[in-house]
């Protein structure tokens, strides 16, 4: 394994290498790095134009002038990290740091939210192949593939923000449009459940029912203007996770589990109370260590009910309580809603439709993670749709596949419940492909990032990117293609290696 | 188990005594989504190459075929009722005015272009970028997979590390660079440019055909027969993989246009005085809220160009594989009561 390790590590750096010349010389050649300046009217043209050629070595010829820069790279050996200066001679390294940040939130959160989503949606339809809900999802998916980013987000930006800004001015849902959406879950949800048309039609009606009267209750107490979970709802919600995890992740038959994960649950409504009263000193770090710990708790009460069987149970309850404390910081954030709503940084209209966020907003933890959501959800939307599309079709296509083989035949001969077939035989050998598509995919998204940041104005490396590109700024052009070509060399690598973990079948060497 | 047996004895009734060939085309026309996105697509292609007539050539040999359409799109007109689109698809007993095409039916912008005209010429230029595109990079990827593939040891090594170099480079940005570089030459450069780093993909997946593909019978048996190795690899295996090249090639074509209307977006495409629909949006999508159909004609287009390939792509992936099962309707249940029997 390390012999294969060093063997491609090596290999990369060659390919990185060459691609890094690569780039180098079509960027070089790409303008005229002094174009601005020819044509400008200073008085010191002249001195201007020598300053800048001095400042980053022009009159030495790209293909030699690239191993300057690289040499500046490899100073990281000695210490001396030294990525050059950019056109306007201040140094690459310092914007680009800020820039990474702000980039690898975008994409990160996308990328996440994508691959649960369509893995999720993927899983269901492959399971109801051929229903109305399988081609409809199909339909929406290559809808999705084909659509332009850019588009999308000049679609989200006027109907989504610009809309949902103006229902936030006086936030009543018309009760025509209560009715439509639940006449959408109506349809929606027996699709995804499927079954007789008998029970098709409860389910239906049950969604109706449920849909419209929550939505008349959100409305009736003014929950858009002060929205908040509330000790009851969230208990309610509580134990239907505790429940749905148990049934996914054991089987409800394993009643250790359900009591391990209904006790998590109990934990966290004890510790509700206190965490509100201590919420004001929360910051990202103590958050971070209480996500943690909330993971280790639910892991022992798990470990400790467990009996026999630790590990599942164990599991079952580690998941129970990362849930459930997820309930309880999204109660903290909803509470932050109104301040935040009522600053007058935001002025009523909290849905932003540029930059990655409000400045000079100052104020706790969590009203700086409520604008950080508002800043984040509208091209975060944009690039998910996309990627959602590929994972839908890819992990319903692999499912499709898997549950073909014999040995889903054979674990169904031996009278498995269906839950443990999918969940255990099927869904998991499932996931073994998927984790090259992600690592691919991680790349790409950065790099496709590049036209969404440009759309919503973030100050992301896409700008720097497209603004280097066009002043033709080498040593800007190659700091971000430096970072993004070290992921996706890296992000393959990891992909093999994972890959040959996961699947015994493959040796690396 | 039952059920199992007949769907065999469909599918096999169903392509009894037929080629290969004729068993894909048979399994393509039954792809309705995939037909209906061919008959859009071509008319869409029709639609676009004769409603504004063909440029080719630079400003100073310039071969034009003019088109039925009354505007050109880089002329500027009268600006019409504040450049609203005069087209009006409602029949007068919903709306009262009834139908008409008008002047301009998809508006104009602010100067006074013809919006028509523009789209066309941009959709044009998107559609012919896709199959240059799609063109090269099929050209590129076969060749180097093939070759990869078949001779394998140190070419395969070398062809293979030299696609890695030509991944690690996000396609956009590697676009961007080629855009700014070579943008000006016209959109045709530019394609041919883009194609040159496109054919990634499809070379692996050649690639890995071969590798199966070369160890078969039927391959020693023509080297048996004395053929050379490029009569091999071009006319026994290939024709065998040409299943993968096919529907590889329509997936890199919808993302092909996809890539060439980002990056007339962002700047780096297709530019003045030559329009493609991507550089339509970008130059209107500040003007949104004062004239929306400049922004909603050309995105529209760029959407049905893209969802046709898709579903075609589709058609042809369920065309080629073997194993691929379509839903069994009642009529086919039908059909196997009467085959079992």
């Amino acid at each position: 394994m390390l012999k294969f390790i060093t063997r491609r590590l090596l290999v990369s750096v060659v390919v990185l290498f060459a691609a890094t010349y690569l780039m180098y010389v079509l960027t070089a050649y790409s303008g005229d790095p002094l174009e601005d300046l020819r044509t400008s009217t200073a008085r010191n043209k002249e001195q201007l134009i020598q300053r800048r050629i001095d400042l980053l070595n022009l009159n030495v010829p790209p293909y030699l002038r690239f191993f300057i820069w690289l040499g500046g790279v490899l100073g990281v050996f000695v210490g001396k990290f030294d990525l050059g200066k950019n056109i306007s001679g201040q140094l690459v390294s310092n914007e680009l740091g800020s820039a990474m940040v702000t980039t690898m939130q975008l994409v990160l959160v996308a990328t996440v939210a994508a691959i649960l989503l369509g893995v999720i949606v993927g899983i269901s339809t492959a399971l109801r192949q051929y229903s109305a809900f399988d081609y409809s999802i199909t339909f929406t998916s290559f809808l999705f593939f084909s659509l332009p980013v850019f588009w999308v987000a000049v679609l989200l930006k006027q109907y989504m923000a610009i809309g949902f800004n103006d229902f936030l001015e006086d936030p009543q849902i018309p009760i025509v449009l209560i009715f439509v959406f639940a006449a959408i879950s109506a349809v929606v949800w027996p699709g995804i459940i499927g079954g007789r048309m008998k029970i098709k039609v409860r389910i239906g009606a049950i969604a109706f029912s449920i849909t419209a009267g929550l939505l008349f209750i959100l409305n009736l107490t003014g929950w858009f203007e002060k929205p908040g979970i509330g000790p009851v709802s969230g208990l309610l919600m509580g134990v239907a996770i505790a429940f749905a995890v148990t049934a996914l992740s054991t089987g409800l038959a394993n009643k250790k589990a359900r009591n391990a994960s209904l006790v998590v649950v109990a934990i966290g409504m004890l510790a509700w109370l206190p965490f509100n009263l201590f919420s004001l000193y929360v910051s990202p770090l103590i958050f971070f260590i209480l996500a943690v710990a909330t993971v280790i708790v639910g892991y022992l009460v798990g470990n400790l009910m467990g009996g026999q069987d630790k590990a599942p149970v164990a599991r079952t309850a580690a998941i129970t309580a990362l849930l459930m404390g997820g309930v309880i910081a999204l109660d903290r954030f909803m509470q932050a809603w109104k301040p935040y709503f009522e600053s007058s940084y935001i002025s009523g209209r909290p849905f932003a439709t540029v930059g990655d966020q409000t400045p000079n907003l100052q104020g706790s933890f969590w009203v700086l993670g409520v604008d950080k959501f508002t800043h984040l959800l509208l091209p975060t939307l944009a690039l998910l749709l996309i990627g959602f599309a590929g994972y839908t079709r890819y992990s319903r296509a692999s499912l499709l596949e898997i549950m073909n083989q014999d040995y889903i035949r054979t674990a169904r001969a031996k009278g498995l419940p269906d839950r443990t077939v999918v969940m255990r035989h099927a869904f998991r050998n499932t996931m073994i492909p998927l984790t090259t598509l992600v690592a691919f995919d991680f790349a790409g998204v950065i790099g496709g990032a590049v036209i969404t940041e440009r759309v919503f104005s973030w100050s992301g490396m896409g700008s720097l990117f497209i603004e280097g590109l066009r002043r033709v700024d080498v040593n800007t052009v190659m700091g971000f293609f430096l970072i993004t070509g070290t992921v996706a060399l890296l992000f393959n690598l990891l992909a093999d290696i994972v890959y040959s973990l996961l699947d015994p079948r493959i040796r690396v060497n | 188990m039952i059920e199992e047996k007949s769907e065999n004895a469909i599918q096999q009734k169903e392509v009894e005594g037929l080629s290969q060939g004729r068993i894909v085309l048979k399994r393509f026309l039954n792809h309705k989504a995939a037909i209906a996105s061919m008959l859009i697509l071509l008319a869409i292609i029709l639609f676009a190459f004769t409603s504004v007539g063909i440029d080719i050539g630079s400003d100073s040999a310039k071969i034009k075929i003019p088109g039925w359409w009354k505007y050109d799109y880089a002329q500027i007109n009268d600006v019409e009722n504040k450049g609203n689109p005069t087209m009006d698809l409602l029949p007068s007993f919903i709306d009262g005015t009834g139908m008409a095409i008008g002047n301009h039916p998809f508006g104009q912008d602010e100067v006074g272009h013809d919006g028509f005209a523009r789209v066309m010429r941009g959709a044009q230029q998107s559609i012919m970028v896709m199959f240059v595109i799609g063109l090269v990079a099929t050209a590129i990827g076969v060749f180097i997979g093939a070759v990869a593939g078949f001779y394998r040891k140190w070419i395969d090594s070398i062809l293979m590390r030299f696609t890695d170099l030509i991944i690690t480079i996000p396609v956009v940005i590697v676009g961007a660079v080629i855009g700014r570089a070579v943008g000006n030459l016209g959109a045709f450069l530019l394609a041919v440019f883009l194609g040159f780093f496109s054919w990634t993909g499809l070379a692996r997946l050649v690639r890995g055909e071969f590798l199966s593909l070369r160890e078969r019978e039927f391959v020693d048996a023509a080297r048996m027969a004395g053929a050379s190795n490029l009569r091999i690899i071009f006319r026994h295996i290939l024709p065998n993989a040409i299943g993968v090249v096919i529907v590889n090639t329509t997936l890199l074509m919808s993302a092909a246009i996809l890539l060439e209307t980002g990056l007339s977006f962002i700047g780096f495409g297709v530019r003045l005085p030559d329009v493609s629909l991507g550089y339509l949006i970008n130059e209107n999508q500040t003007a949104f809220s004062t004239r929306p159909w400049l922004f909603w004609y050309p995105g529209l287009f760029i959407v049905s160009i893209a969802l046709c390939v898709n579903f075609i792509g589709d058609g042809l992936r369920d065309a080629f594989d073997p194993k691929q099962r379509r839903a069994i309707t009642s009529k086919d249940k039908r059909v196997a009561k009467v085959v079992s029997k």
